[in-house]
């Protein structure tokens, strides 16, 4: 029955490649010189006066300066929110507070342009994904939400909840208005105010969700915003008047705020670093496998806590596979965020490029095999080729740290049980992926393997209604989904 | 003559075997009248080390039985529990119960086991969801066991709460070390007969005697230790566990309850020690008419 193989064709990527630029425009897009803080309905200065600089990754170039917040900063905020809490927003009907979260939905939408221009500007990402991901699922998240604030008790059988008080949310830069969505909308609908910590390197957004919080009409004190670096955010975990802690970031960072927050009695959601396997049997459609391999880790530079960084090719099918992602990799596009032809945008910021650029560095002297693609990449702004590390083992470090970059590492297996064991033993457990055409085989895998969210024959798909968040050292909590209200209610 | 009667060695119950703690270290349990009732095993950090390992080890296994499997098993220590209740009401009133209260308290143990039991293959049906996105996938979120889980008992009472603080724990999957109440151990070692004669793999409960202040750094500080589960309310032991948890991003619980009272049973605890995951599978876009009667 063996037919006789045809002859292998190969990609020339040298010419036939070339894209005239699709650059979106910024035109219309409205940016402050400065911004402060959003503290009780106003947008005020920092009490320190003092002010750092945003930047565009891309060019380096700055884009506005934003107040440097500090203890007293986050107190004031603080203390707006708890009189809100008592004032206003506890004692609303929760119907009318589910209309102001659909109010926000909508104002998002009617902004979305704008919104993702600058999303893009200050973070890097490219366009195609601001404007098609993270700008309408943050308006999608305020809207599913929304709906809940006046079903609560059908939520959790047995139970009548109740809000905690004052959220103290801590955001990371690599989703920052999604994850600003994702933390205020399940907050706000359980009937707590907010006082939410944009990362200080992606600020901007933040800012323009403030002034649509304002033109909501929300009460004031309801939604604060302070930016700064980690000392603002330390401040806000250790205010006596917050209840509850909800923070996305590093696995480092998050053990230093569960150590801080020990003995307070504050409720604590984490949401943590990953490293999740991302696992091929011989099955699998590779052409699909191949996109979503791609999808998983060079989706948002790899700047994703869930990004598919651990690639596991059963061996019968490894060399083809990678010869094909490979050649797929040979035709993505890094460069300019604002062109709507680039797959991969720029690093978020000189610090995390340096990290990167370190790992991959480590990766070579730990005796990895590393691959890049041809291309070029701009000579300015912070940009990094998509890696490959063929061969790597279980034990190098770049295979069981998060680099939180375009760097996937390859390994081989045989058995199920094997990969199993292989994708389990790492602190992390955050997400995985599995492709297979055999549905038995997907369930024995998504059942065992130890991590929150699961994507089989898929990759890196977020939706409002769908919970996300990690097991072990990955963080505790859900956000997301009928289970993502259990972080801001007392049950 | 009057006979001479046997008396129990109280030990541990580690990974289905009943070993004295490995430090050779004891406390005497004393009766109202200063008499001795028995030597008990002080444990040591390496005794529960050892446990961490037995539960660990029977992790896999019992995370994996059907709910229903667990269901029986948990039915089963209700029965085995049931038919041996003359015992540990016998050992309540040594540790100073009086015979109602005694009695009391080792039916409502049955009844507590005989509670979560129902629930092993229930609670997945009420907290999962299907979750309908946007996108062309099916979505789904269930329940899964945390792992290993520590656990400090209540203090007050010696069956109850030791009883409490285990079966929402294994009811979900889980397997735990459960340090018993130190001033009242003997229902403990007690239990553990009864879970060894109950079905129950080796390993999924084992249960240590000592002293809480030694021991609980120690189980909040291991890094294969899934979640902590304290069942006290002293607040530099809830404040200095906490901190330790955060090592390997333990789960922290403070189950300060009062296991007499009916509302502390309830699978909001299950809850407690189970991860919530999500499942994506595409979902093929041919037909997109749908069915059309």
């Amino acid at each position: 029955m063996s037919k006789k193989s045809k002859p292998e064709i190969t990609l020339n990527f040298n010419q036939g490649w070339q894209y005239a630029p699709a650059p979106e425009s910024s035109d219309h897009i409205r940016l402050e010189k400065k911004y402060g803080h959003f503290i009780n309905g106003e947008f005020v200065a920092p009490a320190s006066g003092k002010y750092f600089t945003s930047y565009n990754p891309s060019n380096e170039k700055p884009l506005a300066d934003v107040g440097k917040g500090d203890a007293r900063d986050m107190d004031k905020a603080v203390k707006a929110a708890k009189t809100a809490y008592d004032k206003v927003w506890k004692k609303m009907p929760a119907a009318e507070r589910g209309k102001y979260l659909y109010r926000i939905a909508r104002m998002i939408q009617e902004r979305a342009r704008e919104l993702a221009v600058i999303e893009s500007m200050d973070g890097g990402k490219p366009i195609r994904e601001s404007r098609d991901i993270d700008v309408p699922l943050a308006a999608a998240h305020f809207f599913y939400y929304a709906g809940w604030a006046d079903k609560l008790e059908y939520a959790f059988p047995g139970r009548t909840p109740e809000p905690l008080g004052v959220a103290g949310q801590i955001i990371p830069w690599n989703f920052p208005l999604l994850m600003a969505a994702w933390k205020i909308a399940p907050a706000l609908a359980c009937g707590n105010t907010v006082v939410l910590k944009p990362a200080e390197s992606t600020p901007l957004t933040a800012m323009k969700l403030a002034e649509i919080i304002r033109d909501s009409g929300l009460p004031p004190g309801v939604v604060n915003i302070v930016n700064g670096f980690g000392d603002a955010g330390a401040a806000l975990v250790n205010h006596k008047d917050v209840a509850k802690i909800a923070f996305t970031g590093s696995t480092d960072v998050g053990k230093i705020i569960q150590k801080a927050v020990a003995g307070t009695g504050k409720k604590l959601t984490l949401e943590l670093g990953g490293k999740a396997a991302n696992i091929v049997f011989e099955d699998a459609p590779l052409d699909q496998a191949v996109e979503g391999i791609i999808n998983g880790i060079f989706f948002n530079q790899g700047h994703v806590c869930c990004a598919g960084s651990r690639l596991f090719v059963q061996e019968g099918v490894a060399d083809k596979l990678i010869r094909k992602l490979k050649d797929r990799i040979e035709t993505l596009r890094v460069g300019d965020p604002l062109d709507k032809n680039t797959d991969v945008g720029a690093i978020n910021s000189k610090e995390q490029l340096e990290k990167i650029s370190y790992y991959i560095g480590l990766g070579k002297e730990e005796g990895a095999e590393m691959w890049q693609p041809s291309g070029n990449i701009p000579q300015t702004g912070y940009f990094c080729r998509p890696t490959l590390f063929l061969n790597a083992s279980q034990s190098h470090r770049i295979v069981q740290e998060e680099i939180f970059g375009p760097v996937l590492t390859i390994q081989t297996f045989r058995t199920v049980e094997e990969v199993i064991e292989k994708a389990n033993n790492i602190p992390y457990g955050l997400s995985a992926g599995v492709w297979t055409d055999k549905g038995s085989r997907i369930f024995n895998l998504t059942g065992k393997l130890r991590a929150g969210v699961v994507w089989a024959n898929t990759y890196n798909k977020f939706d409002p209604v769908s919970p996300f968040g990690g097991y072990k050292e990955s963080g505790f909590g859900r956000e997301g989904g009928v289970q993502g209200l259990a972080a801001y209610l007392k049950i | 003559m009057t006979r001479i009667e046997v008396l129990k060695t109280y030990k541990l119950y580690i990974g289905g075997q009943f070993p004295r703690t490995e430090s050779g270290r004891y406390y005497p349990l004393l009766d109202k009248k200063k008499n001795v009732i028995a030597n008990i095993c002080l444990s040591s950090r390496k005794d529960f080390r050892n446990a961490v390992v037995a539960a660990r080890g029977a992790f896999g296994g019992w995370s994996g039985r059907a709910a229903f499997n667990r269901s029986q098993i948990l039915y089963r220590i209700a029965e085995m529990l049931e038919t041996r209740k003359a015992q540990f009401i016998e050992e309540l009133l040594l540790q100073g119960a009086t015979k109602s209260q005694a009695e009391k308290e080792v039916t409502l143990a049955v009844d507590r086991l005989v509670y979560y039991s129902g629930w092993c293959d229930k609670f997945t049906a009420v907290f999962s969801s299907v979750n309908p996105v946007q996108s062309s996938h099916f979505n789904f979120s269930v329940p899964e066991p945390t792992g290993v889980v520590a656990a400090v008992a209540s203090e007050d009472s010696s069956l109850i709460g030791l009883v409490s603080v285990i079966a929402p724990i294994i009811a979900g999957g889980n397997t735990c070390i459960v340090l018993a109440s130190e001033s009242k151990p003997l229902c403990a070692v007690t239990f553990g007969e009864v879970l060894a004669t109950s079905d129950l793999p080796g390993g999924v409960v084992n249960i240590l005697t000592g002293n809480a202040g030694e021991l609980i750094s120690h189980m909040a500080s291991h890094m294969d230790v899934n979640a902590l589960v304290y069942c006290g309310s002293d607040k530099a032991t809830i404040k200095s566990a906490q901190e330790l948890s955060a090592l390997n991003v333990k789960r922290f619980f403070n189950w300060s309850l009062n296991w007499n009272d009916g509302s502390s049973q309830n699978p909001y605890l299950i809850c407690d020690l189970q991860e919530i995951k999500t499942t994506w599978h595409p979902i093929e876009n041919i037909g997109t008419g749908g069915a059309k009667y």
